[in-house]
């Protein structure tokens, strides 16, 4: 590696980027090659810094002076004053209230514990020598030479990690009841389908530390004896598909991937998967349909996927968020990951609140944190002002809770954090119109295969739509009531048996507001039009 | 291998050449739609049927699975696709004023593509921008943190390019 006396990072997080720090960034490159500096000054584009609302940002290394605001109108005096006379350009320092200049990371994110994120905003997503002098692959080196299968396999039952995708199943456990299937093409598939409203964590691991990911798919390759790995991703997510394909190449070239794995015996690699918009593949066995080339529709289960998945063959899904907690076990051992979080639920989660939150983003604290801490200490609290009224935790297909669920804890033995999500509305949004939405949502992505879902998801949503326009009525409640409860179970999969629970989850929160919209043609918060007839609210 | 089904249909041959450059497992399906799609704005019928000898399944499949998923096509759309997201976070942060406003500034309804093929507009479900909803694709453009008023805006960008 070159020596470089000066690292720039320019956060390249999706807010950044929409206030032009792709501008600023090529500018600050061009500049820095204009002063002769491109030798002694490397730019490195990184994942979100979290300081999104003072976007675009970026942090000058060794010093840490955070910049924020730039434009590309200020490069030319930040790379004569900063970078070429070592003088910090004062009127664009990131400041405090106080007016101190604040190094790197900003004081709310030191809130946080990032275990999985550790990487994230720090080094280079580009570039596989930055992961290796960070620790990466040291655990994929352990793992292969130093341990057996088996001996993986139990340090990850041993540190209670389970799926982060929202279902929480053990993964040690699915590892083993896959390597202990019969089968002689198993596979493992990275779940990067994120598609549930309000989630976007996956997106910045996948764009900020790709390697984490393909080095966990590799290690659970290893632990069940599989020869391929996928990675099923979301085809809307351009940055994602295009970061991960240039760490393959990296990682294929490094040796990490192909024959005999630093010489253990162990072949393997890793293939991407594009999906093509399609909410329902994230379900896993609808999304071993569509890796064949099929329509996306899920299957009666069992069989589960660990004994016969991709092509007949024993396979384990994995959520992104759950892969990239494996490197960090295997190195750290099970002990220090069962030291996260609570008795029963073990490490860290990732959570996206959003909605109407004063600074939305992707935050990671140990499990066993309170709904209080995400929403208030962590997103800053409403950005209206307005009194928190509810959130949607999970997002559609999770609960609806109110302020009296503040003081829970997210985890598995108290309130399910689902895949993350934090959807919060603030006093001035109505609840119906919030469910309405997510009906709607279920009506699109419903796959039409079995008949409760494909049928009692319109019927609900028809039943909302008279509700948002003045049009319901009294029985409409016991009718929604019982479609939802009927859907959860008789639907084939997830999606259906989901669809009606944020509903039934705020029924008994908000039933005034309810019976107001029913009963009296009127929206509380006067979000719903009631106009009659025109389902099409504002 | 020439297709020979159907005489009458004759395959683009950049697509043809796209279809051919696949192995034939069924398991390259997705991936020749997308590349096909990438290729035209749409997957033909012709190609379809094209895929469908190459993989030796029936044509009846390919096109099932291709209406399956909301990003294959199967009429032209125009150049630039607008993909508002309309799920919960940016719904309440105000997608449908912005809904509004792109449909005022295009002459177009959601769900249409504009006489002279430049912008489909359309709703869509969740594309992971949460956090500054509300948001939209302008093909693999990103924009978010929407207001009516930068709609105009935005959109003449895109007005300016040559069809």
């Amino acid at each position: 590696m070159a020596f470089y006396r000066s690292h720039i990072l320019v956060c390249s997080g999706t807010p950044c980027i929409l206030k032009g720090a792709a501008a600023v960034q090529s500018a600050l490159v061009k500049e820095i090659e204009r002063k002769g500096l491109a030798n002694e000054i490397r730019v490195v584009e990184t994942g979100c810094l979290g300081i999104s609302e003072k976007g675009p940002v970026m942090v000058v290394y060794p010093e840490g002076v955070t910049y924020c605001h730039v434009t590309v109108a200020d490069i030319p005096e930040i790379v004569e004053e900063h970078l070429l006379k070592g003088r910090v350009v004062n009127r664009l320092v990131y400041k405090d209230a106080l007016n101190t200049a604040v190094k790197a990371p900003e004081p709310a994110r030191q809130k946080e514990q990032r275990v999985i994120l550790k990487n994230i905003g720090v080094l280079d997503p580009t570039s596989i020598e930055e992961y290796i002098a960070y620790g990466g692959y040291e655990a994929l080196g352990k793992a292969l030479t130093e341990m057996t299968p088996e001996e993986v396999i139990a340090t990850v039952k041993e540190s209670g990690l389970r799926g982060r995708g929202g279902a929480a199943f053990p993964t040690g456990l699915k590892w083993e009841l896959t390597r202990k299937s019969d089968g002689d093409n198993k596979s493992i598939i990275c779940n990067a389908d994120e598609g549930e409203p309000g989630n976007f964590k996956d997106r910045l691991i996948l764009e900020g530390d790709p390697h984490s990911v393909i080095e966990a798919i590799i290690i659970a390759g290893y632990a069940v004896g599989a020869k391929m790995g996928y990675v099923y991703i979301r085809g809307e997510y351009h940055q994602s598909v295009s970061h991960l394909e240039l760490a393959l190449v990296k990682a294929r070239e490094m040796g990490f991937l192909g024959k005999d794995i630093f010489g253990s015996g162990f072949d393997f690699d890793i293939q991407v998967f594009k999906g093509a918009g399609a909410y329902v593949c994230g379900e896993e066995t609808a999304l071993i349909e569509s890796l064949e080339g099929r329509r996306g529709e899920a299957m009666v289960k069992p069989p589960y996927p660990p004994t016969q998945g991709l092509w007949g063959q024993p396979t384990v899904i994995n959520n992104v968020e759950t892969l990239a907690n494996v490197p960090q076990i295997i190195v750290n051992g099970a002990a220090w990951y069962k030291a996260l979080g609570t008795e029963k639920s073990q490490g860290t989660k990732i959570f996206s609140p959003c909605g109407d939150v004063l600074y939305p983003g992707v935050y990671e604290v140990p499990l066993g944190a309170t709904m209080r801490e995400v929403v208030f200490e962590l997103a800053g609290g409403t950005k209206s002002g307005k009194q928190f009224k509810a959130a949607l935790i999970g997002g559609p297909s999770g609960v609806c809770v109110g302020k009296e669920s503040l003081d829970r804890h997210f985890a598995y033995e108290d309130l399910s954090p689902g895949a993350g999500a934090v959807i919060v509305v603030d006093e001035g949004k109505c609840i119906v119109d919030l469910i309405h939405n997510c009906l709607k949502f279920f009506v699109h992505e419903s796959c039409g295969q079995c008949i409760p879902c494909r049928e009692g998801t319109k019927r609900m949503l028809e039943l909302a739509d008279g509700w948002i326009s003045g049009q319901g009525k009294p029985e409409d409640i016991g009718l929604m009531t019982e479609l939802a409860e009927g859907l959860a179970i008789s639907s084939r999969c997830g999606l259906g048996q989901v669809a009606g629970t944020a509903f039934l989850t705020s029924l008994n929160l908000f039933a005034d507001e309810y019976k107001a919209h029913t009963e009296n043609a009127v929206c509380p918060a006067g979000v719903c039009s009631m106009n009659g007839g025109n389902a099409d609210n504002g | 291998m020439e297709a020979t089904k159907c005489p009458r249909c004759t395959v683009k041959k950049s697509d043809r050449e796209i279809i051919q450059g696949f192995g034939k497992e069924r398991g390259n399906l997705l991936p020749i739609l997308h590349a096909l799609q990438d290729n035209s704005r749409y997957v033909a019928a012709e190609a379809m049927e094209e895929v469908a000898d190459w993989l030796s399944i029936p044509v009846s499949e390919v096109y099932g699975t291709a209406t399956f998923y909301s990003l294959f096509d199967m009429k032209k759309k125009g150049q630039f696709v607008i993909r508002l997201c309309d799920s919960p976070p940016c719904h309440i942060e105000g997608a449908e004023a912005v809904k509004r406003a792109i449909e005022r500034k295009l002459g177009i309804c959601e769900g249409e593509t504009s006489k002279d093929l430049r912008f489909t507009f359309e709703n869509v479900s969740c594309i992971g921008l949460c956090g500054v909803a509300p948001a939209m694709m302008i093909n693999q453009d990103v924009y978010g943190n929407l207001t009516p008023d930068m709609i105009p805006g935005i959109i003449d960008k895109y007005c300016e390019e040559e069809l």
